[in-house]
């Protein structure tokens, strides 16, 4: 049985995997029109521009919206139902992400409420997930 | 160019959809593309153009129907690729490149004979992005936006739950519809959670099946045994690649913009559309199309549907053959999407309307990541 996908970074997106490793949120923005994007990419997608730069985002997010899935992912089978979730990181852009340190219930899953980035260690990857704000981090 | 001068001149399903596992995607293709072309009162021979999603492929699909065709579209963007297909033909033929274009579409979507292992690719944005927190296709993706436009909108759980609803009240009249027993709000809602807030029963069915279009210039229109549908209108537009990117999760913007432009070329308004047909892979697509499409404000479309409105007998008919939540669903629904369409405009479909002059079709492909509009009508406008 296959177990958790582990990423597979490509030239475009080593230097996120690399921040990641290092216990950061490196995302990228925009040095023509200061608009910071995800996923890594080396246009920005709002002016097209090429002139662009890394920055470490600060780690915070609130939750956007999330599924609790029933029917687990390749990996997932011991974990019970689990949220899938996307959380909008506090300099704009959004992301997919897990929950950690918060049951995965409707009632203890409340849009918009405050998440911190920590780091979940898979296969030789570091995967950035997200915790309720003031259990984790900070 | 005229509005409605290219036209269905033939269309139809496999003989039958549902469980099929003595056919392969491939023999659903060749099966429906027989259907169509003999619903057109042609042969192979009159063939000069073929279209199909990227697997198996308009080559392969030609070559098994002995068809050399002068002209392939080979688009293959998830399940409303076939919208993409008509109006891709409807170009060709104005432009002099093709005379008659088949369509086909087949799907061993429930027995998976003769498919393509489906592997994601870990090093592709979704592969890196968005599936290591454990997605599993659809119902852990194109789900996720719900929650959002509920709390903003206020839908309710009940509300979801009534789309299921009242697209079995439809399939109850259709005998081909897999599943045609009445059901209940509360029959949704004590369905098995498969990826909350959705049920079992908000979530489309998993089926084999196939469909095929033959279309031509309106120029013809009297060579062939069926009434012409005119294919007035088409638009198309893709956002996302991974459900996480779509720009706003209250709203479709890609439903939008073809719609628009479906609407613009057609020259016609919501008020002028008989029947509406949106790919409901999951119960919440109809209430974005409804609204993206500007047939009700946002917000509006959970009340409006729980209202009976979309329902039979509701002044907007809306997936009359019962959906993806009961009628069928291969994968790829667009192509059924079309096919009612076509059979309401002849006036041959099993929940037959009393007026169907235009139809709007929506096609959804992937997670909101692409979109066909078509507006079909009974007369060129």
């Amino acid at each position: 049985m296959p177990g958790k996908a582990v990423p597979i970074p490509t030239p475009e997106t080593q230097p996120y995997w690399d921040g990641c490793a290092a216990g950061e949120l490196r995302i990228q923005r925009c040095v023509d029109c200061g608009e910071p994007y995800f996923y890594p990419r080396p246009l920005c997608p709002s002016c097209g521009s090429g002139n662009v730069e890394w920055f470490t985002a600060s780690g915070r997010a609130t939750l956007y919206s999330y599924v609790i899935n029933h029917r687990p992912g390749p990996g997932f089978e011991d974990d019970g139902p689990y949220a899938i979730a996307v959380v909008q990181l506090a300099e704009g852009p959004r992301m997919m992400t897990s929950l950690v340190g918060v049951p995965a219930t409707p009632s203890a899953l409340i849009l918009d409420m405050p998440l911190q980035v920590t780091f979940e260690q898979r296969g030789g990857i570091s995967l950035p997930v997200f915790a309720p704000a003031g259990e984790e981090g900070q | 160019m005229s509005r409605g001068d290219v036209i269905i001149a033939g269309a139809a399903e496999t003989d039958e959809i549902g469980r099929l596992p003595d056919h392969s995607t491939l023999g659903l293709h060749i099966e429906a593309a027989r259907n169509a072309v003999a619903d057109a009162g042609l042969t192979m021979r009159d063939i000069d153009g073929i279209a199909t999603v990227s697997a198996p492929g308009p080559v392969q699909v030609a070559h098994a129907l002995g068809i050399y065709p002068d002209w392939l579209d080979g688009t293959g963007i998830g399940g409303t690729s076939f919208l993409l297909h008509v109006r891709h033909a409807a170009a060709a033929i104005r432009a002099g490149y093709a005379r008659t274009i088949l369509i086909t579409h087949g799907e061993s979507g429930r027995s998976r004979v003769g498919v393509a292992p489906r592997r994601m690719d870990l090093s592709s944005p979704p592969g890196q992005f968005e599936a290591p927190y454990g997605t599993l296709g659809p119902t852990t993706t194109f789900t996720i936006p719900v929650l959002r436009y509920m709390k903003d909108y206020g839908l309710t759980h009940e509300q979801l739950a009534y789309v299921a609803v009242a697209q079995r009240e439809w399939a109850a009249k259709n005998p081909r519809a897999m599943y045609r027993d009445p059901i209940t709000v509360d029959d949704v809602l004590a369905s098995r959670m498969v990826a909350y807030p959705f049920h079992l029963l908000e979530c489309c069915l998993v089926t084999d099946g196939g469909g095929a279009l033959v279309v031509t210039s309106a120029d013809r229109a009297a060579d062939f045994p069926k009434p012409p549908v005119h294919v007035l209108g088409t638009g198309e537009a893709s956002e996302t690649p991974m459900i996480s990117q779509m720009l706003d999760f209250t709203e479709s913007q890609m439903f939008r913009r073809a719609g628009r432009s479906a609407f613009t070329e057609a020259g016609i308004t919501v008020g002028d559309v008989d029947h509406v047909m949106i790919y409901d892979a999951f119960a919440h697509v109809p209430i974005y199309g409804l609204e993206a499409l500007g047939f009700v404000k946002k917000g509006e479309a959970g009340p409006f549907i729980a209202d009976g409105n979309t329902s039979p007998g509701g002044p907007l008919p809306l997936n009359t053959n019962g959906g993806g939540l009961s009628y069928t669903h291969t994968g790829m629904y667009g192509m059924f999407a079309i096919q009612e369409g076509v059979r309401q405009i002849r006036g041959e479909a099993a929940a037959q309307l009393d007026r169907a002059d235009v139809s709007v079709i929506v096609g959804n492909g992937g997670m909101f990541a692409s979109c066909g509009v078509l507006v079909l009508g009974r007369q060129p406008r």
